[in-house]
């Protein structure tokens, strides 16, 4: 152990002490030489420096892109509609700006390369031209228009309100991980108050019971189930300090903010096994990946959304027991008719 | 000093300085302490900023070495590291506590004490009143001042890396509820209040330099010297002066509420809050997201704090050396001032899925793409600048096209995140890491080591050691592409920052390997690094001697001084100034001084 460090402390001091002689002892070789003439030879070595850097990093570019393109998430489809819309956007993005970097970093080394210092050249004097300058403003201003224009086009459709039919699901981020809540029958969420929250009864939202809204509800912590192909609305809450929904696979993340609710909604395409075939991985999952740090479990804050079909969802959603029936094993559970409600709130009473 | 020159005008300044210069020589008796400790001498305030920053740089860039072990071996351990670390390392692994806090500290500390205080403490101070020809500072005293907040500020931060809870690890940005609560996390604790006391104290020195930069430029410049022929380094310095004056004391606003929700009881930023094992905190009805408003109206602002005197520093030095005029001086100071006003206008790009009323968020993402226009004019003005030049690759003049080349890296992927639709996808992912890192930290970092190996023979009368310079430069140059260019792919990837362990995760635990390839050559140029400040202190000393006046034949006032300039900076009359600083190869004269006047037969003067 202490060895390695020795080790690496010795290399370092030896590779220091190498770089300083070679460093002063050119320096004395430059002051016998004459200054000019030191000077136009590292000239020399820069420039030509400047040009091996472009062309290297122009392969490292392309080298770069090679090892790694694949392992983005570009290489395959999106799996939300809103994602379809945000890779195309990336893409018309990557191009514009992918020409421009080419552009100003080829002419930077190069006139860096070409226009080295020459004892036989003089430079040029040139202070302004107002035609070039109006040239290249008004070119970014008008590329950066169309880049708006797309932008704000798809965020409207993106951020826009959920369709109808839309199934709702309630994910509430804690430190560190994630419930959900599904609305029963009725279709409402029953009210909730953070003082109400009670771990060790399992209310973990702090739901009212009183409300009967809240019997059929049902409470899931780290994997939620839903079906391809329907619309889906999340409304995101946090019981403590701000996480953040990311989605990578679906492109979407919306921050869990306490006490202020947040939407997000999407239309899944692929289900997880669809997923597994077009990734090629038979572990693939669609991940929910805490993006707002929240403390220091925040790298291990995950969450799981199960896509399935349609028929597959009806079968699970089926078999979900309602919170309420937990703590009051007697009452009827999903299907709690009003009288059972009732009962239900005269026995907790 | 000569600011009662100002008072009276321009006209006398003349008689009045020659008087002052008298008055200079009979009455300062300078003690050690005050020469060298509460100096009210503009240049060694400077060098004080300019030390403090390299030290401060130093620890910072340390902590990133050390998380960056972890994330590139997650799964193994360094004893030796808990050898030199102690606690910090507790069998030789880094814990997520330690982790955060490193990372949180890590950014503080480069954001904050190096490249605001650091980077315009020292170029601020060094190259205002010398390139404006005064003979110091509008307030001196004050400018001593700022720097002994600054001071105070950083042995805060640093006491608060020895409290028993730790220092505060939510990261640089401090969002409440996490911040507001030591509940939440043991950093919140005490290292906290130790943070916002460190921080209140920074903003508090920033003020002090940034009032008196405001005044020394309107008020003190020498007869001559109109705002348009000022050196484009003296406007960003200017600008950026702007920026801090106008949005720190917001900062710091927010930094009070803060205080008091969690000292007072108030509910500004908190509400519905139930800590697991603790229970449901008192606080109710305030917004977390008002935090994020008030920091961030900072937090654009401080951007362009941090990269405004680099881009002005390296418009000089490319235009010195490449012995041409800058290209559109105008359009140049024109962008720079477009540049400080939208600085204001953007900020809630970094809020986009946070809940933003999607019409308001359509509205930023106009603002913020059209920054992409000054922007856009500069590189191609730094450009044009280059066309025909006759170049000579100083050190400084590296550094200065290291910078280009990164701002147009950095800046491009800006047009990506300020496009909200695309901020949904890589909000909080690598890319952002890639992105500002390239764009603010390290081509920030290239315009101060510029700005370093620019002026180093007017600070101390001696040159770097050229050999190392070049070392620093290229491994610097290549090390910070190799760390940070395929960080933008595993942003692609969606894969979160401030993660401190990828390997559970089926998303994102394909990089493992590159995280080991990052964290080697982060390594390699931290050491790279450690020359550079070895060569600094070395030539302080043993470095090779300025022999002449104006080493790289430069237009500017402060090449006018002396080469080991005192008290007052010109021992006789301050030069007056005939022209812009940017007469390079006019007429056939390789340069022209400013303080050369006009001759009988020379073309559009200017
Ligand atoms: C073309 C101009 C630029 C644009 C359009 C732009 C846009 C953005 C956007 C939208 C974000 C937020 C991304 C996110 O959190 O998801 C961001 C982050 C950031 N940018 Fe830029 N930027 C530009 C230039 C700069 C410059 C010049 C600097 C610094 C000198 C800078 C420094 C930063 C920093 C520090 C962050 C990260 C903040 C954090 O911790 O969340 N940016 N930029
Ligand atoms: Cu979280
Ligand atoms: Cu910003």
């Amino acid at each position: 152990m202490t060895t390695t460090a020795i080790f690496l402390v010795a290399i370092l001091v030896l590779g220091f002490l190498i770089t300083f002689q070679i460093a002063k002892a050119s320096e004395y070789v430059s002051v016998l030489k004459g200054e000019k003439k030191s000077m136009e030879q590292s000239n020399r070595i820069n420039g030509f420096l400047m040009i091996v850097f472009l062309v290297v990093g122009l392969i490292g570019v392309w080298y770069c892109n090679e090892l790694f393109y694949k392992k983005t998430l570009l290489p395959f489809p999106s799996a939300s509609e809103h994602g379809e819309k945000i890779d195309l956007m990336l893409w018309i993005t990557i191009i514009i700006t992918g020409i421009v970097f080419f552009l100003t970093q080829i002419l930077l080394f190069w006139f860096a390369y070409k226009y080295q210092h020459n004892p036989k050249k003089k430079a040029f004097f040139f202070a302004h031209s107002t035609k070039l300058e109006i040239i290249w403003t008004t070119v970014p201003a008008i590329t950066l228009c169309i880049l708006v224009g797309f932008g704000i086009f798809y965020w409207f459709q993106i951020t826009g309100e959920a369709p109808d039919n839309a199934m709702r699901v309630e994910v509430t981020g804690k430190q560190f991980g994630w419930i959900f809540r599904y609305p029963g029958k009725d279709n409402t969420f029953g009210k909730k108050y953070f003082r109400n929250i009670d771990e060790q009864n399992s209310n973990e939202l702090g739901l009212i019971w009183e409300d009967p809204a809240s019997h059929d509800d049902v409470v899931l912590s780290q994997t939620m189930v839903v079906a391809k192909g329907t619309p889906l609305k999340l409304i995101i809450n946090s019981r403590d300090v701000i996480h953040d929904v990311g989605l990578p696979h679906f492109r979407l993340k919306m921050d869990a903010v306490p006490g202020t609710p947040t939407t997000l909604w999407f239309t899944p395409l692929y289900t997880t096994e669809e997923m597994k075939k077009i990734t090629g991985n038979p572990e693939f999952e669609y991940e929910i990946a805490c993006d707002q740090m929240c403390g220091n479990g925040h790298y291990s804050m995950k969450g799981i959304i199960k896509v399935v079909t349609q028929a597959d969802f009806v079968l699970w959603r089926a078999q979900q027991k309602a919170a309420y029936s937990a703590i009051t094993p007697k009452a009827e559970p999903a299907a709690a008719d009003t009288t059972a409600k009732a009962t239900a709130l005269l026995i907790r009473k | 000093m000569s600011h009662e020159a100002a008072l009276h005008g321009h006209s006398e300044v003349i008689s009045h300085d020659a008087h002052h210069d008298e008055h200079h020589v009979h009455h300062h008796k300078e003690t050690f302490i005050s020469k060298y400790v509460f100096s009210m001498d503009h240049k060694t305030i400077a060098k004080q900023f300019l030390i403090s920053g390299m030290i401060w740089a130093l620890i910072g860039g340390l902590m990133s070495v050390l998380f960056r072990l972890q994330l590139g071996y997650p799964d193994q351990s360094f004893p030796f590291l808990e050898d030199i670390l102690g606690r910090w390392a507790k069998g030789g692994r880094i814990s997520a506590e330690n982790y955060y806090a490193l990372v949180t500290m890590h950014g503080t500390v480069l954001v904050f004490f190096v490249l605001t205080g650091g980077l315009s403490g020292t170029f601020a101070n060094f190259l205002i009143p010398l390139q404006i020809g005064a003979r110091d500072m509008a307030s001196p005293f004050l400018n001593m001042l700022s720097y002994w907040f600054f001071f105070g500020a950083s042995i805060v931060m640093i006491s608060s890396l020895f409290v028993q809870t730790g220092p505060f690890s939510g990261g640089w940005t401090a969002y409440p509820p996490l911040s507001a609560l030591g509940e939440a996390s043991p950093g919140s604790k005490v290292g906290m209040d130790l943070w916002i006391t460190a921080m209140a104290l920074f903003v508090v020195s920033s003020l002090l330099g940034g009032l008196n930069y405001i005044s020394t430029v309107l008020n003190m410049r020498t007869k001559g010297m109109s705002m348009t022929r000022l050196p484009l380094t003296i406007w960003a310095l200017f600008f950026t002066a702007v920026l801090g004056v106008l949005s720190f004391p917001v900062l710091l606003s927010g930094f009070i509420l803060l205080l008091f929700d969690r000292h007072a009881g108030t509910s500004f930023y908190l509400s519905d809050i139930f800590i697991s094992g603790v229970g449901p905190m008192d606080h109710e009805g305030g917004s977390a997201i008002l935090f994020q408003h008030l920091f961030w109206f900072l937090g654009h602002p401080e951007v362009y704090i941090i990269l405004l005197p680099a881009m002005g520093m390296a418009s000089e030095i490319l235009s010195v050396n490449s012995r041409k005029p800058i290209f559109g001086y105008m359009a140049m100071v024109g962008s720079l001032f477009a540049i400080a006003i939208l600085a204001f206008l953007v900020w809630a790009h970094h809020m986009f899925v946070t809940g933003l009323n999607p019409f308001l968020g359509s509205v930023f993402v106009l603002l913020t793409l059209l920054i992409a226009v000054p922007s856009a004019i500069k590189v191609f003005n730094w450009l044009t600048t280059l066309w025909r030049a006759n170049i000579r690759f100083t050190p400084g003049m590296l550094f200065a096209l290291g910078f280009v080349s990164l701002f147009i890296s950095g800046g491009l992927t800006g047009i990506f995140l300020g496009n909200s639709t695309l901020d949904i996808t890589l909000h909080d992912t690598y890319f952002v890491i890639a992105h500002f890192h390239i764009v603010m930290g390290v081509s920030a970092f290239f315009g101060m080591f510029a700005g370093i190996y620019h002026w180093y023979p007017k600070m101390y009368g001696r040159y770097l050691n050229n050999t190392m310079a070049y070392i620093h430069f290229w491994v610097t140059l290549a090390g910070a592409y190799l760390i940070f260019w395929p960080m933008h792919y595993e942003g692609l990837a969606g894969m979160p920052r401030r993660y401190m362990d990828y390997s559970n995760w089926e998303s994102f635990k394909q990089f493992a390997e590159l995280n080991k390839f990052i964290s080697t050559v982060a390594m390699i140029v931290f050491a790279v690094q450690i020359l550079f400040v070895f060569n600094f202190f070395y030539s302080i000393w043993k470095g090779r001697k300025v022999t002449t006046q104006n080493p790289w034949e430069s237009n500017t006032l402060e090449w006018t001084t002396p080469i080991r300039p005192g008290h007052g900076n010109w021992p006789g009359e301050i030069p007056e100034v005939h022209r812009w600083a940017y007469d390079y190869s006019k007429d056939g004269r390789d340069f022209i001084p400013q303080n050369e006047p006009i001759g009988p037969d020379e073309t559009t003067p200017h």
